[in-house]
């Protein structure tokens, strides 16, 4: 008997019009879709992007040529020359970041005494040449002077974590 | 404008039986290629929402130019050639297909015998069609000199066989209920002083969805798109096409189901009639708006279906032909005939 039933139930194809339904449902469903270059997802302000390099309100280069980013970076992405100033302080000559190497893993941040170099939440950049991939200091300071209130907004929003 | 008018003029007067030869085949064919163009994109557009994606929306207004951008895009690629193709019916096949999925349309009435051939064996000429479709398939199997292609190419033949038998029995119930082969006599036949409740889905209720479902099967599309079958043989029959006639399989396969999307109306949802009495003034009265609605809620459903519904197992789909179909199908053709000569459905009432 419960055959019979069952296979009645069968013909009225219960199941498909169950499945049918759910897709129903999803098909008005408000969509996930990101319009990416219109809307962007919000980031954290611990976004880990490109690099730059930070000053002093004062315009002095914050960067001592300590080197510890360079010995603490896993990828060895980071190469630093220095060199005496005529001031007689210590600078960096060269410092370079190859984009390709770097794992945007920030240990270079983390370990930086004066907060120099700090990975901004810029994400969105390309290169057209080879060898572009390296960036270098006056590209780096560059960056740090164009995107200074929003690297300092971000790095003191995080403030009370730390 | 006024060159366009010249032109047709010369033409006309110069070679009048090409220039009307052309214009009966342009008059019915552009608009299938352009709802065929509109229905990806709707297809996309479906999917896409079940999916909660939002689907193609950059090119176009709504992304409703994407499918020529598409289409574009396979016209301009190269057209490859298997290495010990068939190279003859290499090219044969898509056209094979191509051919039978245009000519059905000649006999699809929009209005009360308003249709490009208004012929008496209508609804036979239209299963000759569409059966004869799949021989593109075969011959795209066997010209591409591809196991895949091979499998898919056999899949299809067993698969459109074996739903043939139930599609051709549905329909010989729908001839038992109307009398006649010719499709606009079947419409006729189902228009009454009730309304939708005069229609033969209602008398034909398991044939009804038994022919949309042979349909899908027909038309190789998902839950039954064996010969396809992406997860095990690749793309099937088309594996090694590329190109344009790829783009002509893909339209081949769409026509097609504009065309299943048009039939389930004519034979069993009365057409052009208004699924409201006739006595209810203007929203009674038939009309070609009623026959579009209807198609679209079809053509809809066919991609419903495929969002929904994984794609069957090959055994599945030959037990679902032959052991439930088919025994059904006969079964109701008697029924349908009991109903006939018992008068407990009267055509045209």
């Amino acid at each position: 008997m419960n055959r019979v039933v069952n296979y009645f139930k069968s013909l009225m194809l219960l199941e498909l019009w169950a499945g049918m339904w759910l897709t129903l449902k999803y098909l008005v469903r408000p969509k996930y879709t990101m319009r990416y270059p219109m809307e962007h997802i919000p980031k954290s302000n611990r976004f880990r992007g490109l690099h730059a390099l930070r000053r002093y309100p004062n315009g002095e280069e914050r960067c001592i040529a300590c080197k510890l980013c360079e010995a603490v970076c896993p990828a060895l992405a980071i190469t630093i020359d220095s060199a005496p100033r005529e001031d007689g302080s210590r600078r960096t000559t060269r410092y370079d970041i190859d984009l390709f190497k770097c794992i945007f893993c920030g240990f270079c941040e983390e370990s930086c005494p004066v907060d120099s170099i700090v990975l901004t939440s810029i994400h969105e950049y390309h290169m057209e040449q080879r060898g572009e991939n390296v960036i270098i200091k006056p590209q780096l300071l560059a960056i740090g002077d164009r995107f200074e209130n929003e690297i300092a907004a971000a790095r003191a929003q995080d403030a009370p974590f730390r | 404008m006024n060159y366009i008018i010249d032109a047709y003029q010369f033409c006309a007067s110069h070679f009048p039986t090409l220039t009307m030869a052309i214009g009966l085949l342009l008059f019915p064919l552009l608009p299938v290629i352009i709802a065929v163009a509109m229905y990806v994109w709707w297809e996309r557009k479906v999917i896409g929402w079940m999916h909660v994606r939002v689907g193609p929306n950059k090119i176009g207004p709504f992304g409703l130019l994407q499918t020529f951008a598409d289409v574009f895009k396979l016209l301009l690629k190269e057209v490859v050639y298997p290495a010990r193709a068939n190279k003859a019916l290499f090219v044969l096949a898509p056209l094979w297909a191509l051919v039978p999925a245009f000519a059905a349309w000649a006999v699809v009435p929009i209005g009360s015998h308003v249709a490009w051939s208004d012929a008496n064996a209508g609804l036979l000429f239209l299963l000759a069609m569409t059966s004869m479709g799949v021989y593109g398939i075969i011959i795209a199997g066997w010209a591409s000199n591809s196991r895949y292609a091979m499998l898919g190419a056999m899949r299809s033949a067993a698969q459109v066989v074996s739903y043939e038998i139930a599609m051709g029995f549905s329909l010989v119930s729908v001839l038992i209920l109307a009398g006649s082969l010719n499709l606009s006599d079947i419409v006729n036949a189902q228009a009454g002083s009730k309304g939708a409740l005069d229609w033969f889905f209602l008398p034909l209720l398991p044939m009804f969805v038994i022919y949309f479902v042979s349909g899908i099967a027909e038309t190789n599309r998902l839950p039954f798109d064996m010969a396809e079958g992406e997860s095990e043989i690749v793309a099937g029959f088309h594996v090694e096409y590329s190109g344009a006639p790829f783009a002509v399989f893909f339209l081949t396969e769409y026509a097609n189901m504009i065309l299943v999307s048009f039939m389930v109306p004519l034979l069993f949802l009365g057409g052009w009639l208004s699924p409201f009495p006739v006595s209810w003034g203007w929203i009674g009265a038939p009309g070609w708006w009623w026959l579009f609605a209807k198609m679209f809620v079809f053509a809809t459903a066919y991609l419903w279906l495929r969002a929904t519904f994984p794609r069957y197992r090959y055994d599945q789909i030959m037990r679902l032909g032959w052991k439930v179909f088919i025994p059904i199908t006969l079964a109701w053709v008697f029924v349908a005939g009991c109903m006939k000569y018992f008068g407990w459905v009267v055509a045209g009432a």
